[in-house]
């Protein structure tokens, strides 16, 4: 019979938090920032299609830092959770403060049950009529969830950026003066002085989709055009 | 080990959420089972019956469109039903039959499109809704041969090909691409015989939109279930124009224009019939 080592609870607990740390510490930034226009969630990622960034519901937008198939398979638990809820009640009681705190509840369970923890830190955006009304949540790997104002930054050198978005950040930024200072955030973690067009993944919650373009989902991916013009704009 | 939890996560997989609904939750599934004892009258069920569905192309997409009235047998259930619907952002879908049935589906048909799109995190190609929306019909076959049938007209822009495409379904869900225009319903016949008079091809958008109105028009002319436009109470029909930059529902400011204006032709013509 194998000999079973007593490990105690704290130390476990502990290992496990910085087994996960160390995984999300790899990672790319991923910033999300309530301004004006809505929301704008900006994720440093040279892949095209491998995204860091979703759309859940119509004023409901996921982003994550960690591993992929780890995220991707949360965000797909979100959106069916999302659709599920939106269609056998009401799409208006679909909210970002339920989805989050499913999210908890499932990175609790896996934090303490499971074989590893899962290695991602996720940011929940719901946009609001206004600017008051708009709700962040930021989800870390062991189930903690917490509600911030203003901005959220996820990542390897989370602090760092956090630092150069609060500089900078005030209530009445545009979407391109939200995303440039994303940016310039994004930058601070980075050794490259300038991040191309190609490198970043950019979406936005628009705040009055309905009136800008006729739809209730706010969720809108921008293309690299878009992006560079929005970019090319400050100079 | 490693091998069953492969094929779980993989057979898990899935972009459809009726699939999931099936899995998960069937409850919420709308209940195709047929009923048994107890309704063997013969008579179908007193229930809402939504009428007369026109769709067709013009250049540069299509435009679909539908009555106001759903009956139940010979009393007007509603006056102010909608029966055309945006499906996704490039197709619409208008429905006939029972009205009940017909937005349980509508509703899921629209989710199932809005929630292949975010898993996927690309659309259903056109001819994919059209045979999503075929399955679902065949769903219904159960409920249809009870009499309580839905017969929907599904429309929407081929973004690959660069078109408008047009698809008639029957009750066992078999899919029908319909070329230049078509209606369903129980005006159809009405409809059609005045879209074979009035549409040609590349009508520019608003001929188009005053065709669909006069073909509703005529339906309504002819067959109690349908409504025509109704200035008292300012009801026109509904109206969706699908092109390359997406589906549109036309203004009712629009429509109450172009409804006074066929109103006003007719009433000049002073004809009987």
């Amino acid at each position: 019979m194998t000999q079973q080592f007593y490990v105690s609870p704290e130390q476990l607990m502990k290992d496990r938090a910085d087994f996960a740390r160390k995984g999300i510490a790899r990672g790319r930034s991923v910033i999300v920032v309530s301004c004006e226009d809505g929301i704008a969630l900006v994720a440093e990622n040279p892949s095209p299609s491998l995204h860091k960034i979703g759309e859940i519901y119509d004023k409901i937008a996921f982003a994550a830092v960690g591993k992929y198939n780890e995220f991707e398979s949360l965000r797909q638990a979100g959106v069916r959770y999302a659709d599920v809820r939106g269609y056998s009640y009401d799409r208006e009681d679909v909210t970002a403060r339920g989805l989050a705190s499913v999210y908890a509840q499932s990175l609790g369970a896996v934090f303490t049950a499971e074989q590893k923890p899962f290695e991602v830190e996720l940011a929940v955006a719901e946009v609001g009529a206004s600017q008051d009304l708009d709700h962040l949540y930021r989800l870390t790997f062991d189930g903690s969830i917490a509600d911030e104002r203003n901005f959220i930054a996820m990542g390897g050198q989370a602090d760092k950026v956090s630092g150069a978005i609060e500089g900078g950040w005030q209530r009445d930024l545009s979407f391109a003066a939200a995303i440039r200072l994303a940016v310039k955030g994004l930058v601070t973690d980075n050794e490259a002085p300038d991040l191309p067009a190609k490198a970043l993944e950019v979406a936005v919650l628009d705040r009055s989709s309905e009136s800008n373009r006729g739809t209730r989902r706010a969720f809108r991916r921008l293309s690299d055009q878009d992006v560079v013009e929005l970019l090319a704009e400050e100079s | 080990m490693q091998e069953t939890t492969a094929n779980k996560v993989a057979a898990h997989a899935t972009s459809s959420f009726t699939e999931h609904l099936q899995r998960d939750r069937p409850e919420l599934l709308p209940q195709y089972a047929p009923f048994t004892a107890g309704t063997s009258t013969g008579q179908p069920l007193a229930v809402p019956h939504a009428t007369t569905i026109v769709a067709m192309t013009y250049a540069g997409g299509i435009v679909m469109a539908g009555d106001r009235r759903a009956t139940m047998g010979n009393i007007i259930a509603s006056r102010h039903i909608e029966k055309v619907f945006p499906a996704d952002q490039y197709s619409v879908l208008g429905i006939a039959g029972t009205a009940g049935i017909a937005i349980d589906l509508t509703r899921l048909f629209q989710v199932e499109l809005e929630h292949y799109e975010k898993i996927e995190g690309t659309l259903l190609s056109l001819d994919g809704k059209a045979n999503r929306l075929g399955a679902m019909i065949r769903g219904n076959l159960p409920m249809a041969l009870q009499g309580l049938a839905v017969v929907p007209l599904f429309a929407g822009f081929d973004t690959a090909a660069g078109a408008g495409r047009l698809f008639s379904y029957d009750v066992t869900g078999g899919r029908y691409e319909e070329q230049e225009h078509h209606a369903v319903g129980s005006g159809s016949m009405f409809a059609r015989g005045a879209l074979k008079k009035l549409w040609r091809p590349n009508l520019p958008e608003d001929e188009a939109i005053s065709v669909a109105v006069e073909s509703l028009y005529d339906a309504a002319d002819d067959d109690s279930a349908t409504g025509g436009p109704d200035p008292v109470r300012q009801l026109w029909p509904v109206v969706y124009a699908v092109n390359r930059a997406g589906a549109r529902r036309v203004s009712e400011r629009d429509l109450a224009a172009t409804a006074g204006n066929i109103i006003e032709s007719r009433a000049a013509a002073r004809r009987e019939a």
